[in-house]
C-alpha cells in the first residue's frame, strides 16, 4: 500500500509532555535545589531547561519514529544487532604494507617535536592503550567482564615501588617481575572464580579491585598507605635521567656532555613504552590467529559448546585472565615510573570503569578500535579542559548509548578469511 | 569475652544489616526477574540520601515544626522520586537492550552508575553534605559500667525495615501485582503469553527495588547525617553480597543475608580489625559464590544445555 | 539385550538422576555396541536428553555409572565430572586425591577428550566465527597450542596449523559446505548449521558421536541426506553413533538398535523391527487402551502409528 501514514502530532506531543514531566521530577530536586549547609539554594531554572530539552527531544524522536524512514531505522536498530562482524576478503589492501611502517616512524619521531606537557599526555595515552589492549583480551576476546582490572595495574605499579624500596632492584629487573607477578596474581584470584556465571564474575572482580585498594591503603608500614610510595625512573644501560645520579650510576646528560633537561626522561619512557605497545599489538594480532585466541573467542560465543569439544573452559579463561593481568601489570609499572610516585587513590573503581569504557567504545574485540578509543578518551579531555567536570558523565552516557545503539562498537570487526583447500598462504 | 561488647556489636550489626537487606531487595528482585545485576542500584540509594536532605531542607524552610510530619512527607516523596529514577533508568538503559548480548546490559548499567554519580557531583558539588541530628536519645541496657546502648534511631531503622519488608512480602504474596511478578520471574515468555504485560512488571520491580533503597537511604541519612556522591558504591557491593548470601532471587533471603552480613561484619570490626571490615565483606562474597552459590535460601541453578 | 562377548563401547549401569524432588532418570541400563548406529526414542519428557547430558558429561548423575571403553582401559564418565567430597575419604588419601583432582580440573571437557562428541538440540555454533574457524576450534586439543611457538610462528606451529586447516576443509567437503568456509556460522541457513555442527563434533576426532535431534526442522530431502551422512560417518570414519530423534521414519531407517525411554525408565531395547512390535512401546506412545485394543492383534496397525504421534 502506498498510503502515506500521517504523522500524529498529538501522539508526539503527549509523548513529549510525559517525558518532560518525568524529567522534571527526576532533575528537579537534585539539580534544582542545591544543598548549602542545611539549606537549599534555588536553581530551579536548570531542571526546567533540562526537562524542556528532554520533552522536546522526545517530541522530535516521536515524530521521526512515526515517519516511514524512522520506522525503517527503528526496525533496523532492532534487527541488525550482532551484525557487527564481517569476514575480510582474501585480497590484501594495497596500502596495508605502507601504513604500518609510516605510523611506527611517526610514533618514533613524535617525542622530539612535542613539548614536555604534551609528551606526558601522550605517555599517559599510551599507558591506556596498553591497558585497553590488556582488558580487551579479557572482555573483548574471552567475554569475561572484569571490573577489577585496576587491581593488576596496582600490582604492577606497587611491584616497581616496593621492589625498588626494599630490594633495591632497578626498572629493567622489575619489568618482567611486574608482568609475571601480576599474571600469577591473576591466576590466584582467577582460579576459584572463573567457574562462575558471567555476572557473578563481574561483581567478584569488582570486589577484588576494592580489596586490593583497601589493603594498599591500610598496610601503612609497608606501602606507606595513603601517603604513597616513590617509584624509580628507568635507566639506559645504567645511565640515569636525573640531574644527579641517585641509583649509583652516571646521569645521562653528563655522559653525553649535554645540558640537563627533564624532558629526556619522558622521551626515554615514551620510546620504551612505544616499543612495548607496538610489540603488544603484534602479540595480540598473532594471538587472534592462534589456537589460544580462537579458544577465547569460542568461549565468548558459547561456553557449553566449547566444553563439548574437549576445551577446558577454566584453564582457557585462566589463560586469558592471566594474559590480561600481565599486560595490566606492565602498564602499571610504566604508570609508576612516569609519575615517580604512586598512592592508592590512583587505583579506584573509576579507573577500571575508564578502561572498560575504552574497550567498549573500541568495539569489544577490535584492536584498532581499542587503540583509537584509548587515544581519544585520554587526549580529548586534555583538549577540552573546560569540560573536565563532565568527563565521567560523558563516559557514562557514551557507554549507555553505545550499548543501545551499537553494542558491537563503532568499528566493524573483520574476521580472517582462510584460503581454499590446497592453497597455502 | 565481654558479652556486652558482643551484644553491642550484634546490635549495630542488626541495624546495618537491615539497611543492607533493604538495598539487597532491589538487587535480588531485579536479578530474579531479568537475571541481571543492576550496578546502578547503589547509586539509586545515594540519590535517595541527597533527596532526603533536600526535601527536609525545603520542608523546614516552609516553617514546618512537626518532626513526624516532616519525616513522613520526606519518606514518601523520597520513595516516589527515587522510584521514578528506577523506572527511568530501566526504560533508558536496560529495556532497549532486552535480547542483546549478555555483556551489553551489564556495561550499560555501569555506564548508568557513572552517569548518576557524576550527575550528582556536578549538580550538588563534590563535598560532603549533611543534615542536622533530628532524632536523638538512647536506651541503655545493663549496669552503670557496662551496658549495651541502643539509639532511638537504631530502633526506628530496625522497625521501619521490618515494616517495609512486611508490606513488600504482602504485596508479592497476596496481591495480583505480586502474582504477576512471581509469574514473570518463573517464566517471562509464558507470562507474556498469558496476557501479563511483562515490560510493565519489570518496570514495577525496578520501582519497588528503588523505593526500598530509598527507605534505606532516608534511614541511614537520619542516622549518620552525612553523605557524598560516592556512598552508593561500597554499600552497593555489600548489599549485593547480602543478596547472594541469602540466595539471589529470594526476598526473605535478602533480609536474612543482610542481617547475617551486618552482624558478622560488626563482630569482625569489633574483634579483629575495623580497617579491614570491607575486605572481610568482599571476601565473604567470594567465599559464598565459590562454595554455596545458591546462598542460604536460594535454589540451586541447573545449567540448561 | 546384547549378548555379544565383545565389550560394548558404552555401558550405562543403574543410572539415576534427580532434580530436586523429581526423579528424572530411574535406574537406567543399556549398552552401545562398538561401531553401531543406535537411537534413543521416547515421548516428550521421557528423559532422553537427560541421559544424553549424563553421557556427554553435562549433568552429574545422582548415582550409577557410565563405563566407556577407551582402548584397553575403561573410564567411568560419571567420575571424571568430579563427585562430591565426603569426609569418609579423608581416611583414603588416594581416592580423596582423585576426587579432589576431578573436582578442580574435571568436567565435561574430559568426557569430550575421551572421545565422546555431541551436537545440541538447539544448535550451539560459534555464531560470530566463520565456519572454518568453528572447525579449527574443535581441533584445539590436537594441535600445537603453545603460545610461544604461536607468537614466533615456529615451523612446527605452521605445519600444525596448515594440517588443521586442511582437516577442516576435508570435513567441510564431507558435509558439503566447502563454499561456506569463510561465512559466519550464524549467517548460514538452518540446514547448513545442522551439518556444520556435525562436522565440528567430528573434527574433535571422536570415537562416538551423540546427535541430539539432528533432523529437527529439516525437510524430508534434507533428512534423507542426513541419514546418508550418518551412515557415511559410521562406515568411513568408524564412529559409533547415538542419536535422539522424533522422526520415526528416519530412526527406523538408519538405526540398528533402539533404546526406548518412558518416565525415566528403559521400557524396551532392541532392533527397529522388535521395537515396532513391542506392546510396551506402543502403550507409551499411544496410551494403554490403544495398544491392547487396536495394535495388539497384528503388526499392521502399529507400523505406521509411531510416526503419526510424531506429527502431533
Amino acid at each position: 500500500m502506498s498510503l502515506q501514514q500521517k504523522i500524529s502530532l498529538r501522539k508526539a506531543l503527549i509523548d513529549g509532555f510525559w517525558s518532560g514531566l518525568l524529567a522534571l521530577v527526576i532533575f528537579g530536586p537534585i539539580s534544582g535545589l542545591v544543598l548549602q549547609g542545611y539549606e537549599v539554594r534555588n536553581e530551579l531554572i536548570r531542571p526546567l531547561l533540562m526537562a524542556l530539552l528532554v520533552g522536546g527531544g522526545r517530541f522530535l524522536v516521536s515524530c521521526f519514529a512515526q515517519s516511514e524512514k524512522g520506522k525503517r531505522y527503528v526496525d533496523g536498530l532492532a534487527g541488525k544487532r550482532g551484525a557487527g562482524v564481517t569476514v575480510a576478503s582474501l585480497k590484501k589492501g594495497k596500502y596495508q604494507y605502507l601504513v604500518i611502517p609510516v605510523l611506527i616512524l611517526a610514533g618514533l619521531c613524535l617525542p622530539f617535536v612535542l613539548g614536555k606537557y604534551w609528551l606526558t599526555v601522550v605517555i599517559l595515552a599510551l599507558i591506556y592503550v596498553l591497558l585497553g589492549l590488556g582488558l580487551n583480551i579479557v572482555v573483548g576476546l574471552a567475554g569475561m567482564l572484569d571490573l577489577g582490572y585496576v587491581a593488576f595495574y596496582a600490582v604492577g605499579a606497587y611491584t616497581l615501588a616496593m621492589g625498588a624500596q626494599y630490594f633495591h632492584l632497578g626498572f629493567w629487573t622489575l619489568l618482567p617481575i611486574a608482568g609475571i607477578g601480576a599474571a600469577l596474581f591473576g591466576a590466584l584470584l582467577g582460579f576459584p572464580v572463573l567457574r562462575m556465571h558471567g555476572d557473578y564474575l563481574a561483581i567478584v572482580t569488582l570486589g577484588f579491585g576494592e580489596i586490593i585498594r583497601l589493603v594498599l591503603n591500610n598496610l601503612l608500614d609497608i606501602t606507606g598507605g595513603p601517603n604513597g610510595a616513590s617509584a624509580p625512573p628507568p635507566t639506559l644501560f645504567g645511565l640515569e635521567f636525573t640531574r644527579r645520579a641517585k641509583q649509583g650510576g652516571i646521569p645521562f646528560h653528563e655522559y653525553f656532555h649535554i645540558s640537563y633537561s627533564p624532558t629526556y626522561k619522558y622521551i626515554f619512557i615514551y620510546l620504551v613504552l612505544f616499543t612495548i605497545v607496538c610489540l603488544m599489538i603484534l602479540f595480540v594480532t598473532r594471538l587472534k590467529q592462534m589456537p589460544m585466541g580462537r579458544a577465547w573467542e569460542a568461549l565468548r560465543e558459547d561456553e557449553i559448546a566449547c566444553r563439548s569439544l574437549g576445551i577446558n573452559h577454566v584453564t582457557v579463561k585462566l589463560s586469558a585472565f592471566m594474559m590480561g593481568a600481565m599486560v595490566g601489570g606492565t602498564a602499571g609499572m610504566f604508570f609508576a615510573t612516569y609519575q615517580g610516585f604512586i598512592n592508592p587513590s590512583s587505583f579506584t573503581f573509576f579507573e577500571s570503569a575508564l578502561i572498560l569504557a575504552i574497550v567498549v567504545l573500541g568495539g569489544l574485540g577490535s584492536t584498532v578500535g581499542v587503540i583509537i578509543a584509548a587515544l581519544v578518551l585520554t587526549i580529548l579531555p586534555e583538549v577540552l579542559r573546560d569540560f573536565a567536570e563532565y568527563r565521567v558523565l560523558m563516559f557514562g552516557i557514551a557507554m549507555v548509548l553505545m550499548m543501545v545503539w551499537k553494542p558491537r562498537g563503532l568499528i566493524r570487526i573483520k574476521r580472517r578469511a582462510f584460503n581454499a583447500k590446497g592453497v597455502t598462504s | 569475652m565481654d558479652s556486652y561488647i558482643i551484644g553491642q556489636q550484634l546490635l549495630n550489626g542488626l541495624t546495618l544489616g537491615s539497611i543492607y537487606g533493604l538495598i539487597a531487595i532491589g538487587y535480588t528482585m531485579v536479578y530474579g526477574i531479568i537475571g541481571m545485576i543492576n550496578f546502578a542500584h547503589g547509586d539509586i540509594y545515594m540519590i535517595s540520601a541527597y533527596l532526603t536532605a533536600i526535601i527536609l531542607a525545603v520542608i523546614f524552610s516552609f516553617g514546618v515544626t512537626s518532626l513526624p510530619f516532616a519525616l513522613l512527607v520526606t519518606l514518601l516523596l523520597t520513595m516516589v522520586i527515587t522510584g521514578v529514577y528506577g523506572w527511568a533508568i530501566e526504560r533508558v538503559a536496560y529495556r532497549p537492550l532486552r535480547g542483546s548480548t549478555r555483556l551489553a546490559p551489564l556495561i550499560s548499567a555501569i555506564g548508568m552508575s557513572l552517569v548518576l554519580q557524576n550527575y550528582v557531583q556536578v549538580s550538588q558539588g563534590a563535598r560532603n553534605q549533611g543534615i542536622p541530628i533530628l532524632i536523638d536519645g538512647v536506651v541503655r541496657l545493663g549496669g552503670e559500667e557496662q551496658f549495651v546502648q541502643i539509639t532511638h534511631i537504631q530502633i526506628l531503622i530496625v522497625l521501619a525495615s521490618f515494616i517495609g519488608m512486611g508490606v513488600l512480602t504482602y504485596i508479592i504474596q497476596k496481591t495480583s501485582l505480586g502474582r504477576q511478578c512471581r509469574a514473570t520471574q518463573q517464566d517471562q515468555k509464558m507470562a507474556a503469553i498469558l496476557g501479563i504485560n511483562t515490560n510493565r512488571i519489570i518496570s514495577t520491580v525496578f520501582v519497588i527495588g528503588s523505593a526500598m533503597a530509598a527507605l534505606a537511604g532516608v534511614l541511614v541519612t537520619l542516622n549518620y547525617g552525612s553523605f557524598d556522591f560516592y556512598i552508593g558504591f561500597i554499600i552497593g557491593i555489600k548489599a549485593f553480597t547480602a543478596a547472594v548470601l541469602g540466595g539471589i532471587g529470594s526476598l526473605p533471603g535478602a533480609m536474612l543475608g543482610g542481617i547475617v552480613l551486618g552482624m558478622s561484619e560488626g563482630l569482625f570490626a569489633g574483634f579483629v580489625s575495623a580497617d579491614y571490615k570491607d575486605v572481610f565483606a568482599f571476601s565473604l562474597l567470594v567465599l559464598v559464590l565459590i562454595f554455596r552459590p545458591s546462598g542460604l535460601l536460594g535454589k540451586p541453578e541447573i545449567e540448561k544445555v | 539385550m546384547t549378548t555379544e562377548t565383545e565389550t560394548p563401547l558404552l555401558a550405562v549401569r543403574n543410572l539415576s538422576m534427580r532434580f530436586g524432588g523429581i526423579l528424572a532418570l530411574n535406574n537406567i541400563n543399556f549398552d552401545i555396541k562398538q561401531g553401531s548406529i543406535s537411537a534413543m526414542i521416547g515421548p516428550n519428557g521421557a528423559g532422553k536428553t537427560t541421559v544424553f547430558n549424563c553421557i556427554t558429561g553435562f549433568y552429574q548423575a545422582t548415582s550409577g555409572s557410565i563405563y566407556y571403553q577407551d582402548g584397553d582401559s575403561t573410564i567411568n564418565l560419571v567420575q571424571v565430572l568430579g563427585e562430591k567430597l565426603h569426609f569418609k575419604y579423608v581416611l583414603n588419601p588416594r581416592q580423596l586425591a582423585s576426587r579432589l583432582y576431578y573436582k578442580m580440573f574435571g568436567g565435561s571437557h574430559l568426557v569430550a577428550q575421551a572421545g565422546v562428541a555431541r551436537t545440541f538440540q538447539n544448535i550451539r555454533l560459534f555464531r560470530e566465527m566463520t565456519a572454518i574457524e568453528n572447525l579449527l576450534v574443535a581441533q584445539h586439543m590436537q594441535i600445537v597450542r603453545n603460545p610461544i611457538s604461536g607468537v614466533f610462528k615456529t615451523p612446527a606451529f605452521r605445519r600444525s596449523e596448515q594440517a588443521a586447516i586442511d582437516r577442516a576443509h576435508t570435513w567441510l567437503e564431507v558435509v558439503g559446505l566447502e563454499d561456506d568456509a569463510n561465512r559466519l556460522a550464524g549467517e548460514l541457513p538452518y540446514g547448513h548449521q545442522r551439518r556444520l555442527e556435525i562436522a565440528r563434533a567430528m573434527s574433535t576426532g571422536p570415537k562416538m558421536i551423540c546427535l541430539d535431534e539432528p533432523a529437527a526442522g529439516l525437510n524430508p530431502k534434507e533428512t534423507e541426506e542426513l541419514s546418508n551422512l550418518i551412515r557415511l560417518l559410521r562406515d568411513q570414519h568408524h564412529v559409533t553413533v547415538l542419536l535422539i530423534e522424533h522422526d520415526m521414519g528416519m530412526v527406523m531407517d538408519v538405526s540398528e538398535s533402539i533404546v526406548v525411554l518412558d518416565h525415566g525408565e528403559v521400557i524396551a531395547e532392541g532392533t527397529p523391527h522388535e521395537i515396532e512390535n513391542n506392546t510396551a512401546v506402543l502403550a507409551a506412545y499411544l496410551g494403554e487402551d490403544y495398544s491392547t485394543t487396536v495394535a495388539a492383534p497384528d503388526g499392521t496397525g502399529a507400523e505406521g502409528n509411531p510416526q503419526e504421534t510424531n506429527n502431533s
